[in-house]
């Protein structure tokens, strides 16, 4: 019998993965970074509209490590990262794999502004001639608000977008095929309600210190500056859980724990980056699928 | 009916009640947001091709279509000509409806044929089929690595990739869903 053609194809990929993880590893180990593994079967995800968890025993298999991480934070660690695989019910496509890969990292006594700085850092170790599929990485990168894009890019303005519930649908077909194209892009300062976990802006709370990281159209990262006020976390908790079950989703079990301790974590920001698009932005990969040795569909 | 989660690649719905098979398919999602569903779609009857992007929370209504057994015949002017061998009933389909399905046809093979009001409008082929290597380039002595490939020919014109160990009059099995090499078929 003749080897597996479709897998003995994937080795130069695989083999070009395997030193991009070494090389994240390298990275954040000095910097400092302590890294983590936490546990993948929680008794619940922070609740999450248009996330879904894969049910697993009596638990669910987290889609982010998100909580356990941020305990640590509230438990004096100052600096963190974790590789881990992490699940998402139905999500599959060019870009989506229903199990895939998240880099997270952490940092306390910061805001969002220092992970900007973070990627930057760490795609210059990863791309040493500052270039990748002719997008120009010398920082500082482009950092556009979202109002900024939707007035640049949108056929609504955000506000328009916001009331006629089409927000989504713009940022996904009009703006994201735009950012980063010449240089990345950081979009920053999301409306209050598109961000369940950050913090609001201290001058206006009706945007939220959270950013998303766009190479070449595609989106890499999502990062926020912490909401570290319990009382607040447990108020958008219970609305998205609240929606989550008229919708008819299985419920989660409140993550008392984490509120608890949730006020004793310093200021901080977190940041998870996906890093199977990462290999795949590295290897010129057009999809996902390309990058891993297995999708669901070949097992 | 079906819902967003049922669509991908190859799915046939009606929409404005015509028969629509899905062409390409992605699932995207912005940041933590709602999901969509891009669709680019083929009109079965027309031809046309149209790009939708829908939901969560929608729903459709399966392509009312025949699916039936078919003997593959020969190729004329009116295009490839298959026949139902329990009534003898024949239809065509032209080379443009096969796409590259066409390339994986041979003579006396059954195939399924989808029928539309009576008119055929797709094939379902075997899913794997053996055609001969006609052009590879030479084997390159100590090109031992697994996961090499180069170009090659098969008898009906097809091009594709294939290790680099095949050769010339080789005999080879090709997946006729995503017409790729599968392996090397002994005589």
């Amino acid at each position: 019998m003749e080897p597996n053609w479709a897998l003995a194809r994937k080795r130069p990929a695989l083999e070009k993965r395997a030193r991009i993880v070494h090389a994240i590893r390298a990275f954040f180990v000095a910097g400092d970074f302590l890294e983590v593994e936490t546990p993948h079967r929680l008794p619940g995800n922070a609740p999450e509209l248009h996330i879904d968890a894969i049910a697993c025993g009596d638990g669910f298999l987290h889609t982010s490590p998100e909580l356990c991480m941020k305990r640590l934070l509230a438990a004096g660690y100052p600096r963190l990262f974790q590789i881990c695989r992490c699940w998402r019910q139905g999500e599959r496509g060019r870009r989506h794999l229903p199990e895939y890969t998240m880099l997270e990292w952490y940092r306390s006594g910061c805001d969002y502004r220092a992970l900007m700085e973070d990627c930057e850092a760490l795609f210059a170790t990863l791309c040493p001639d500052g270039q990748l599929a002719g997008v120009d990485l010398t920082p500082p990168w482009e950092r556009l608000t979202v109002a900024e894009a939707f007035t640049r890019y949108g056929s609504l303005s955000l506000d328009e977008a916001l009331v006629t519930e089409r927000f989504d649908e713009i940022i996904a077909l009009e703006i994201e095929p735009r950012l980063g194209q010449e240089r990345p892009t950081f979009l920053l300062d999301y409306p209050a309600g598109h961000a369940a976990l950050a913090r609001r802006k201290p001058d206006n709370p009706h945007v939220a210190e959270r950013f998303e990281l766009y190479i070449g159209g595609v989106e890499l990262a999502n990062a926020f500056s912490e909401l570290t006020d319990p009382d607040e976390q447990r108020r958008r908790f219970e609305q998205e859980e609240a929606e989550r079950r008229r919708l008819g989703k299985t419920p989660y079990p409140t993550p008392e724990k984490f509120l608890r301790e949730l006020a004793l974590l310093p200021d901080a920001a977190g940041i998870a980056l996906g890093v199977d698009r990462l290999v795949m932005l590295l290897t010129g990969a057009q999809t996902i699928d390309d990058v891993v040795a297995f999708t669901p569909e070949d097992l | 009916m079906y819902t967003c989660a049922d669509l991908k690649k190859g799915l046939k719905l009606m929409v404005d009640g015509e028969p629509y098979v899905i062409t390409q398919f992605d699932f995207t999602k912005p940041g933590k947001g709602q999901a969509l569903y891009k669709c680019k779609m083929r009109n079965m009857i027309t031809g046309n091709i149209y790009d939708r992007t829908y939901r969560s929370g929608e729903s459709f209504e399966p392509a009312a279509l025949e699916d039936r057994d078919m003997q593959y015949l020969y190729q004329d002017d009116s295009g490839y000509v298959f026949m139902d061998t329990k009534n003898f009933e024949q239809v065509s389909l032209s080379e443009e409806t096969l796409g590259d399905d066409h390339y994986f046809l041979k003579d006396n093979m059954e195939v399924k044929i989808l029928l539309f009001n009576g008119r055929g409008i797709g094939i379902t082929l075997p899913n794997f089929v053996n055609l001969r290597v006609t052009h590879a380039d030479p084997w390159v002595k100590g090109d031992t690595a697994a996961g090499n490939n180069k170009p090659a020919t098969v008898e009906s014109g097809y091009n594709l990739a294939v290790p680099s160990f095949v050769e010339t009059d080789d005999l080879i099995q090709i997946d006729t869903r995503t017409g790729e090499y599968v392996t090397r078929v002994k005589e």
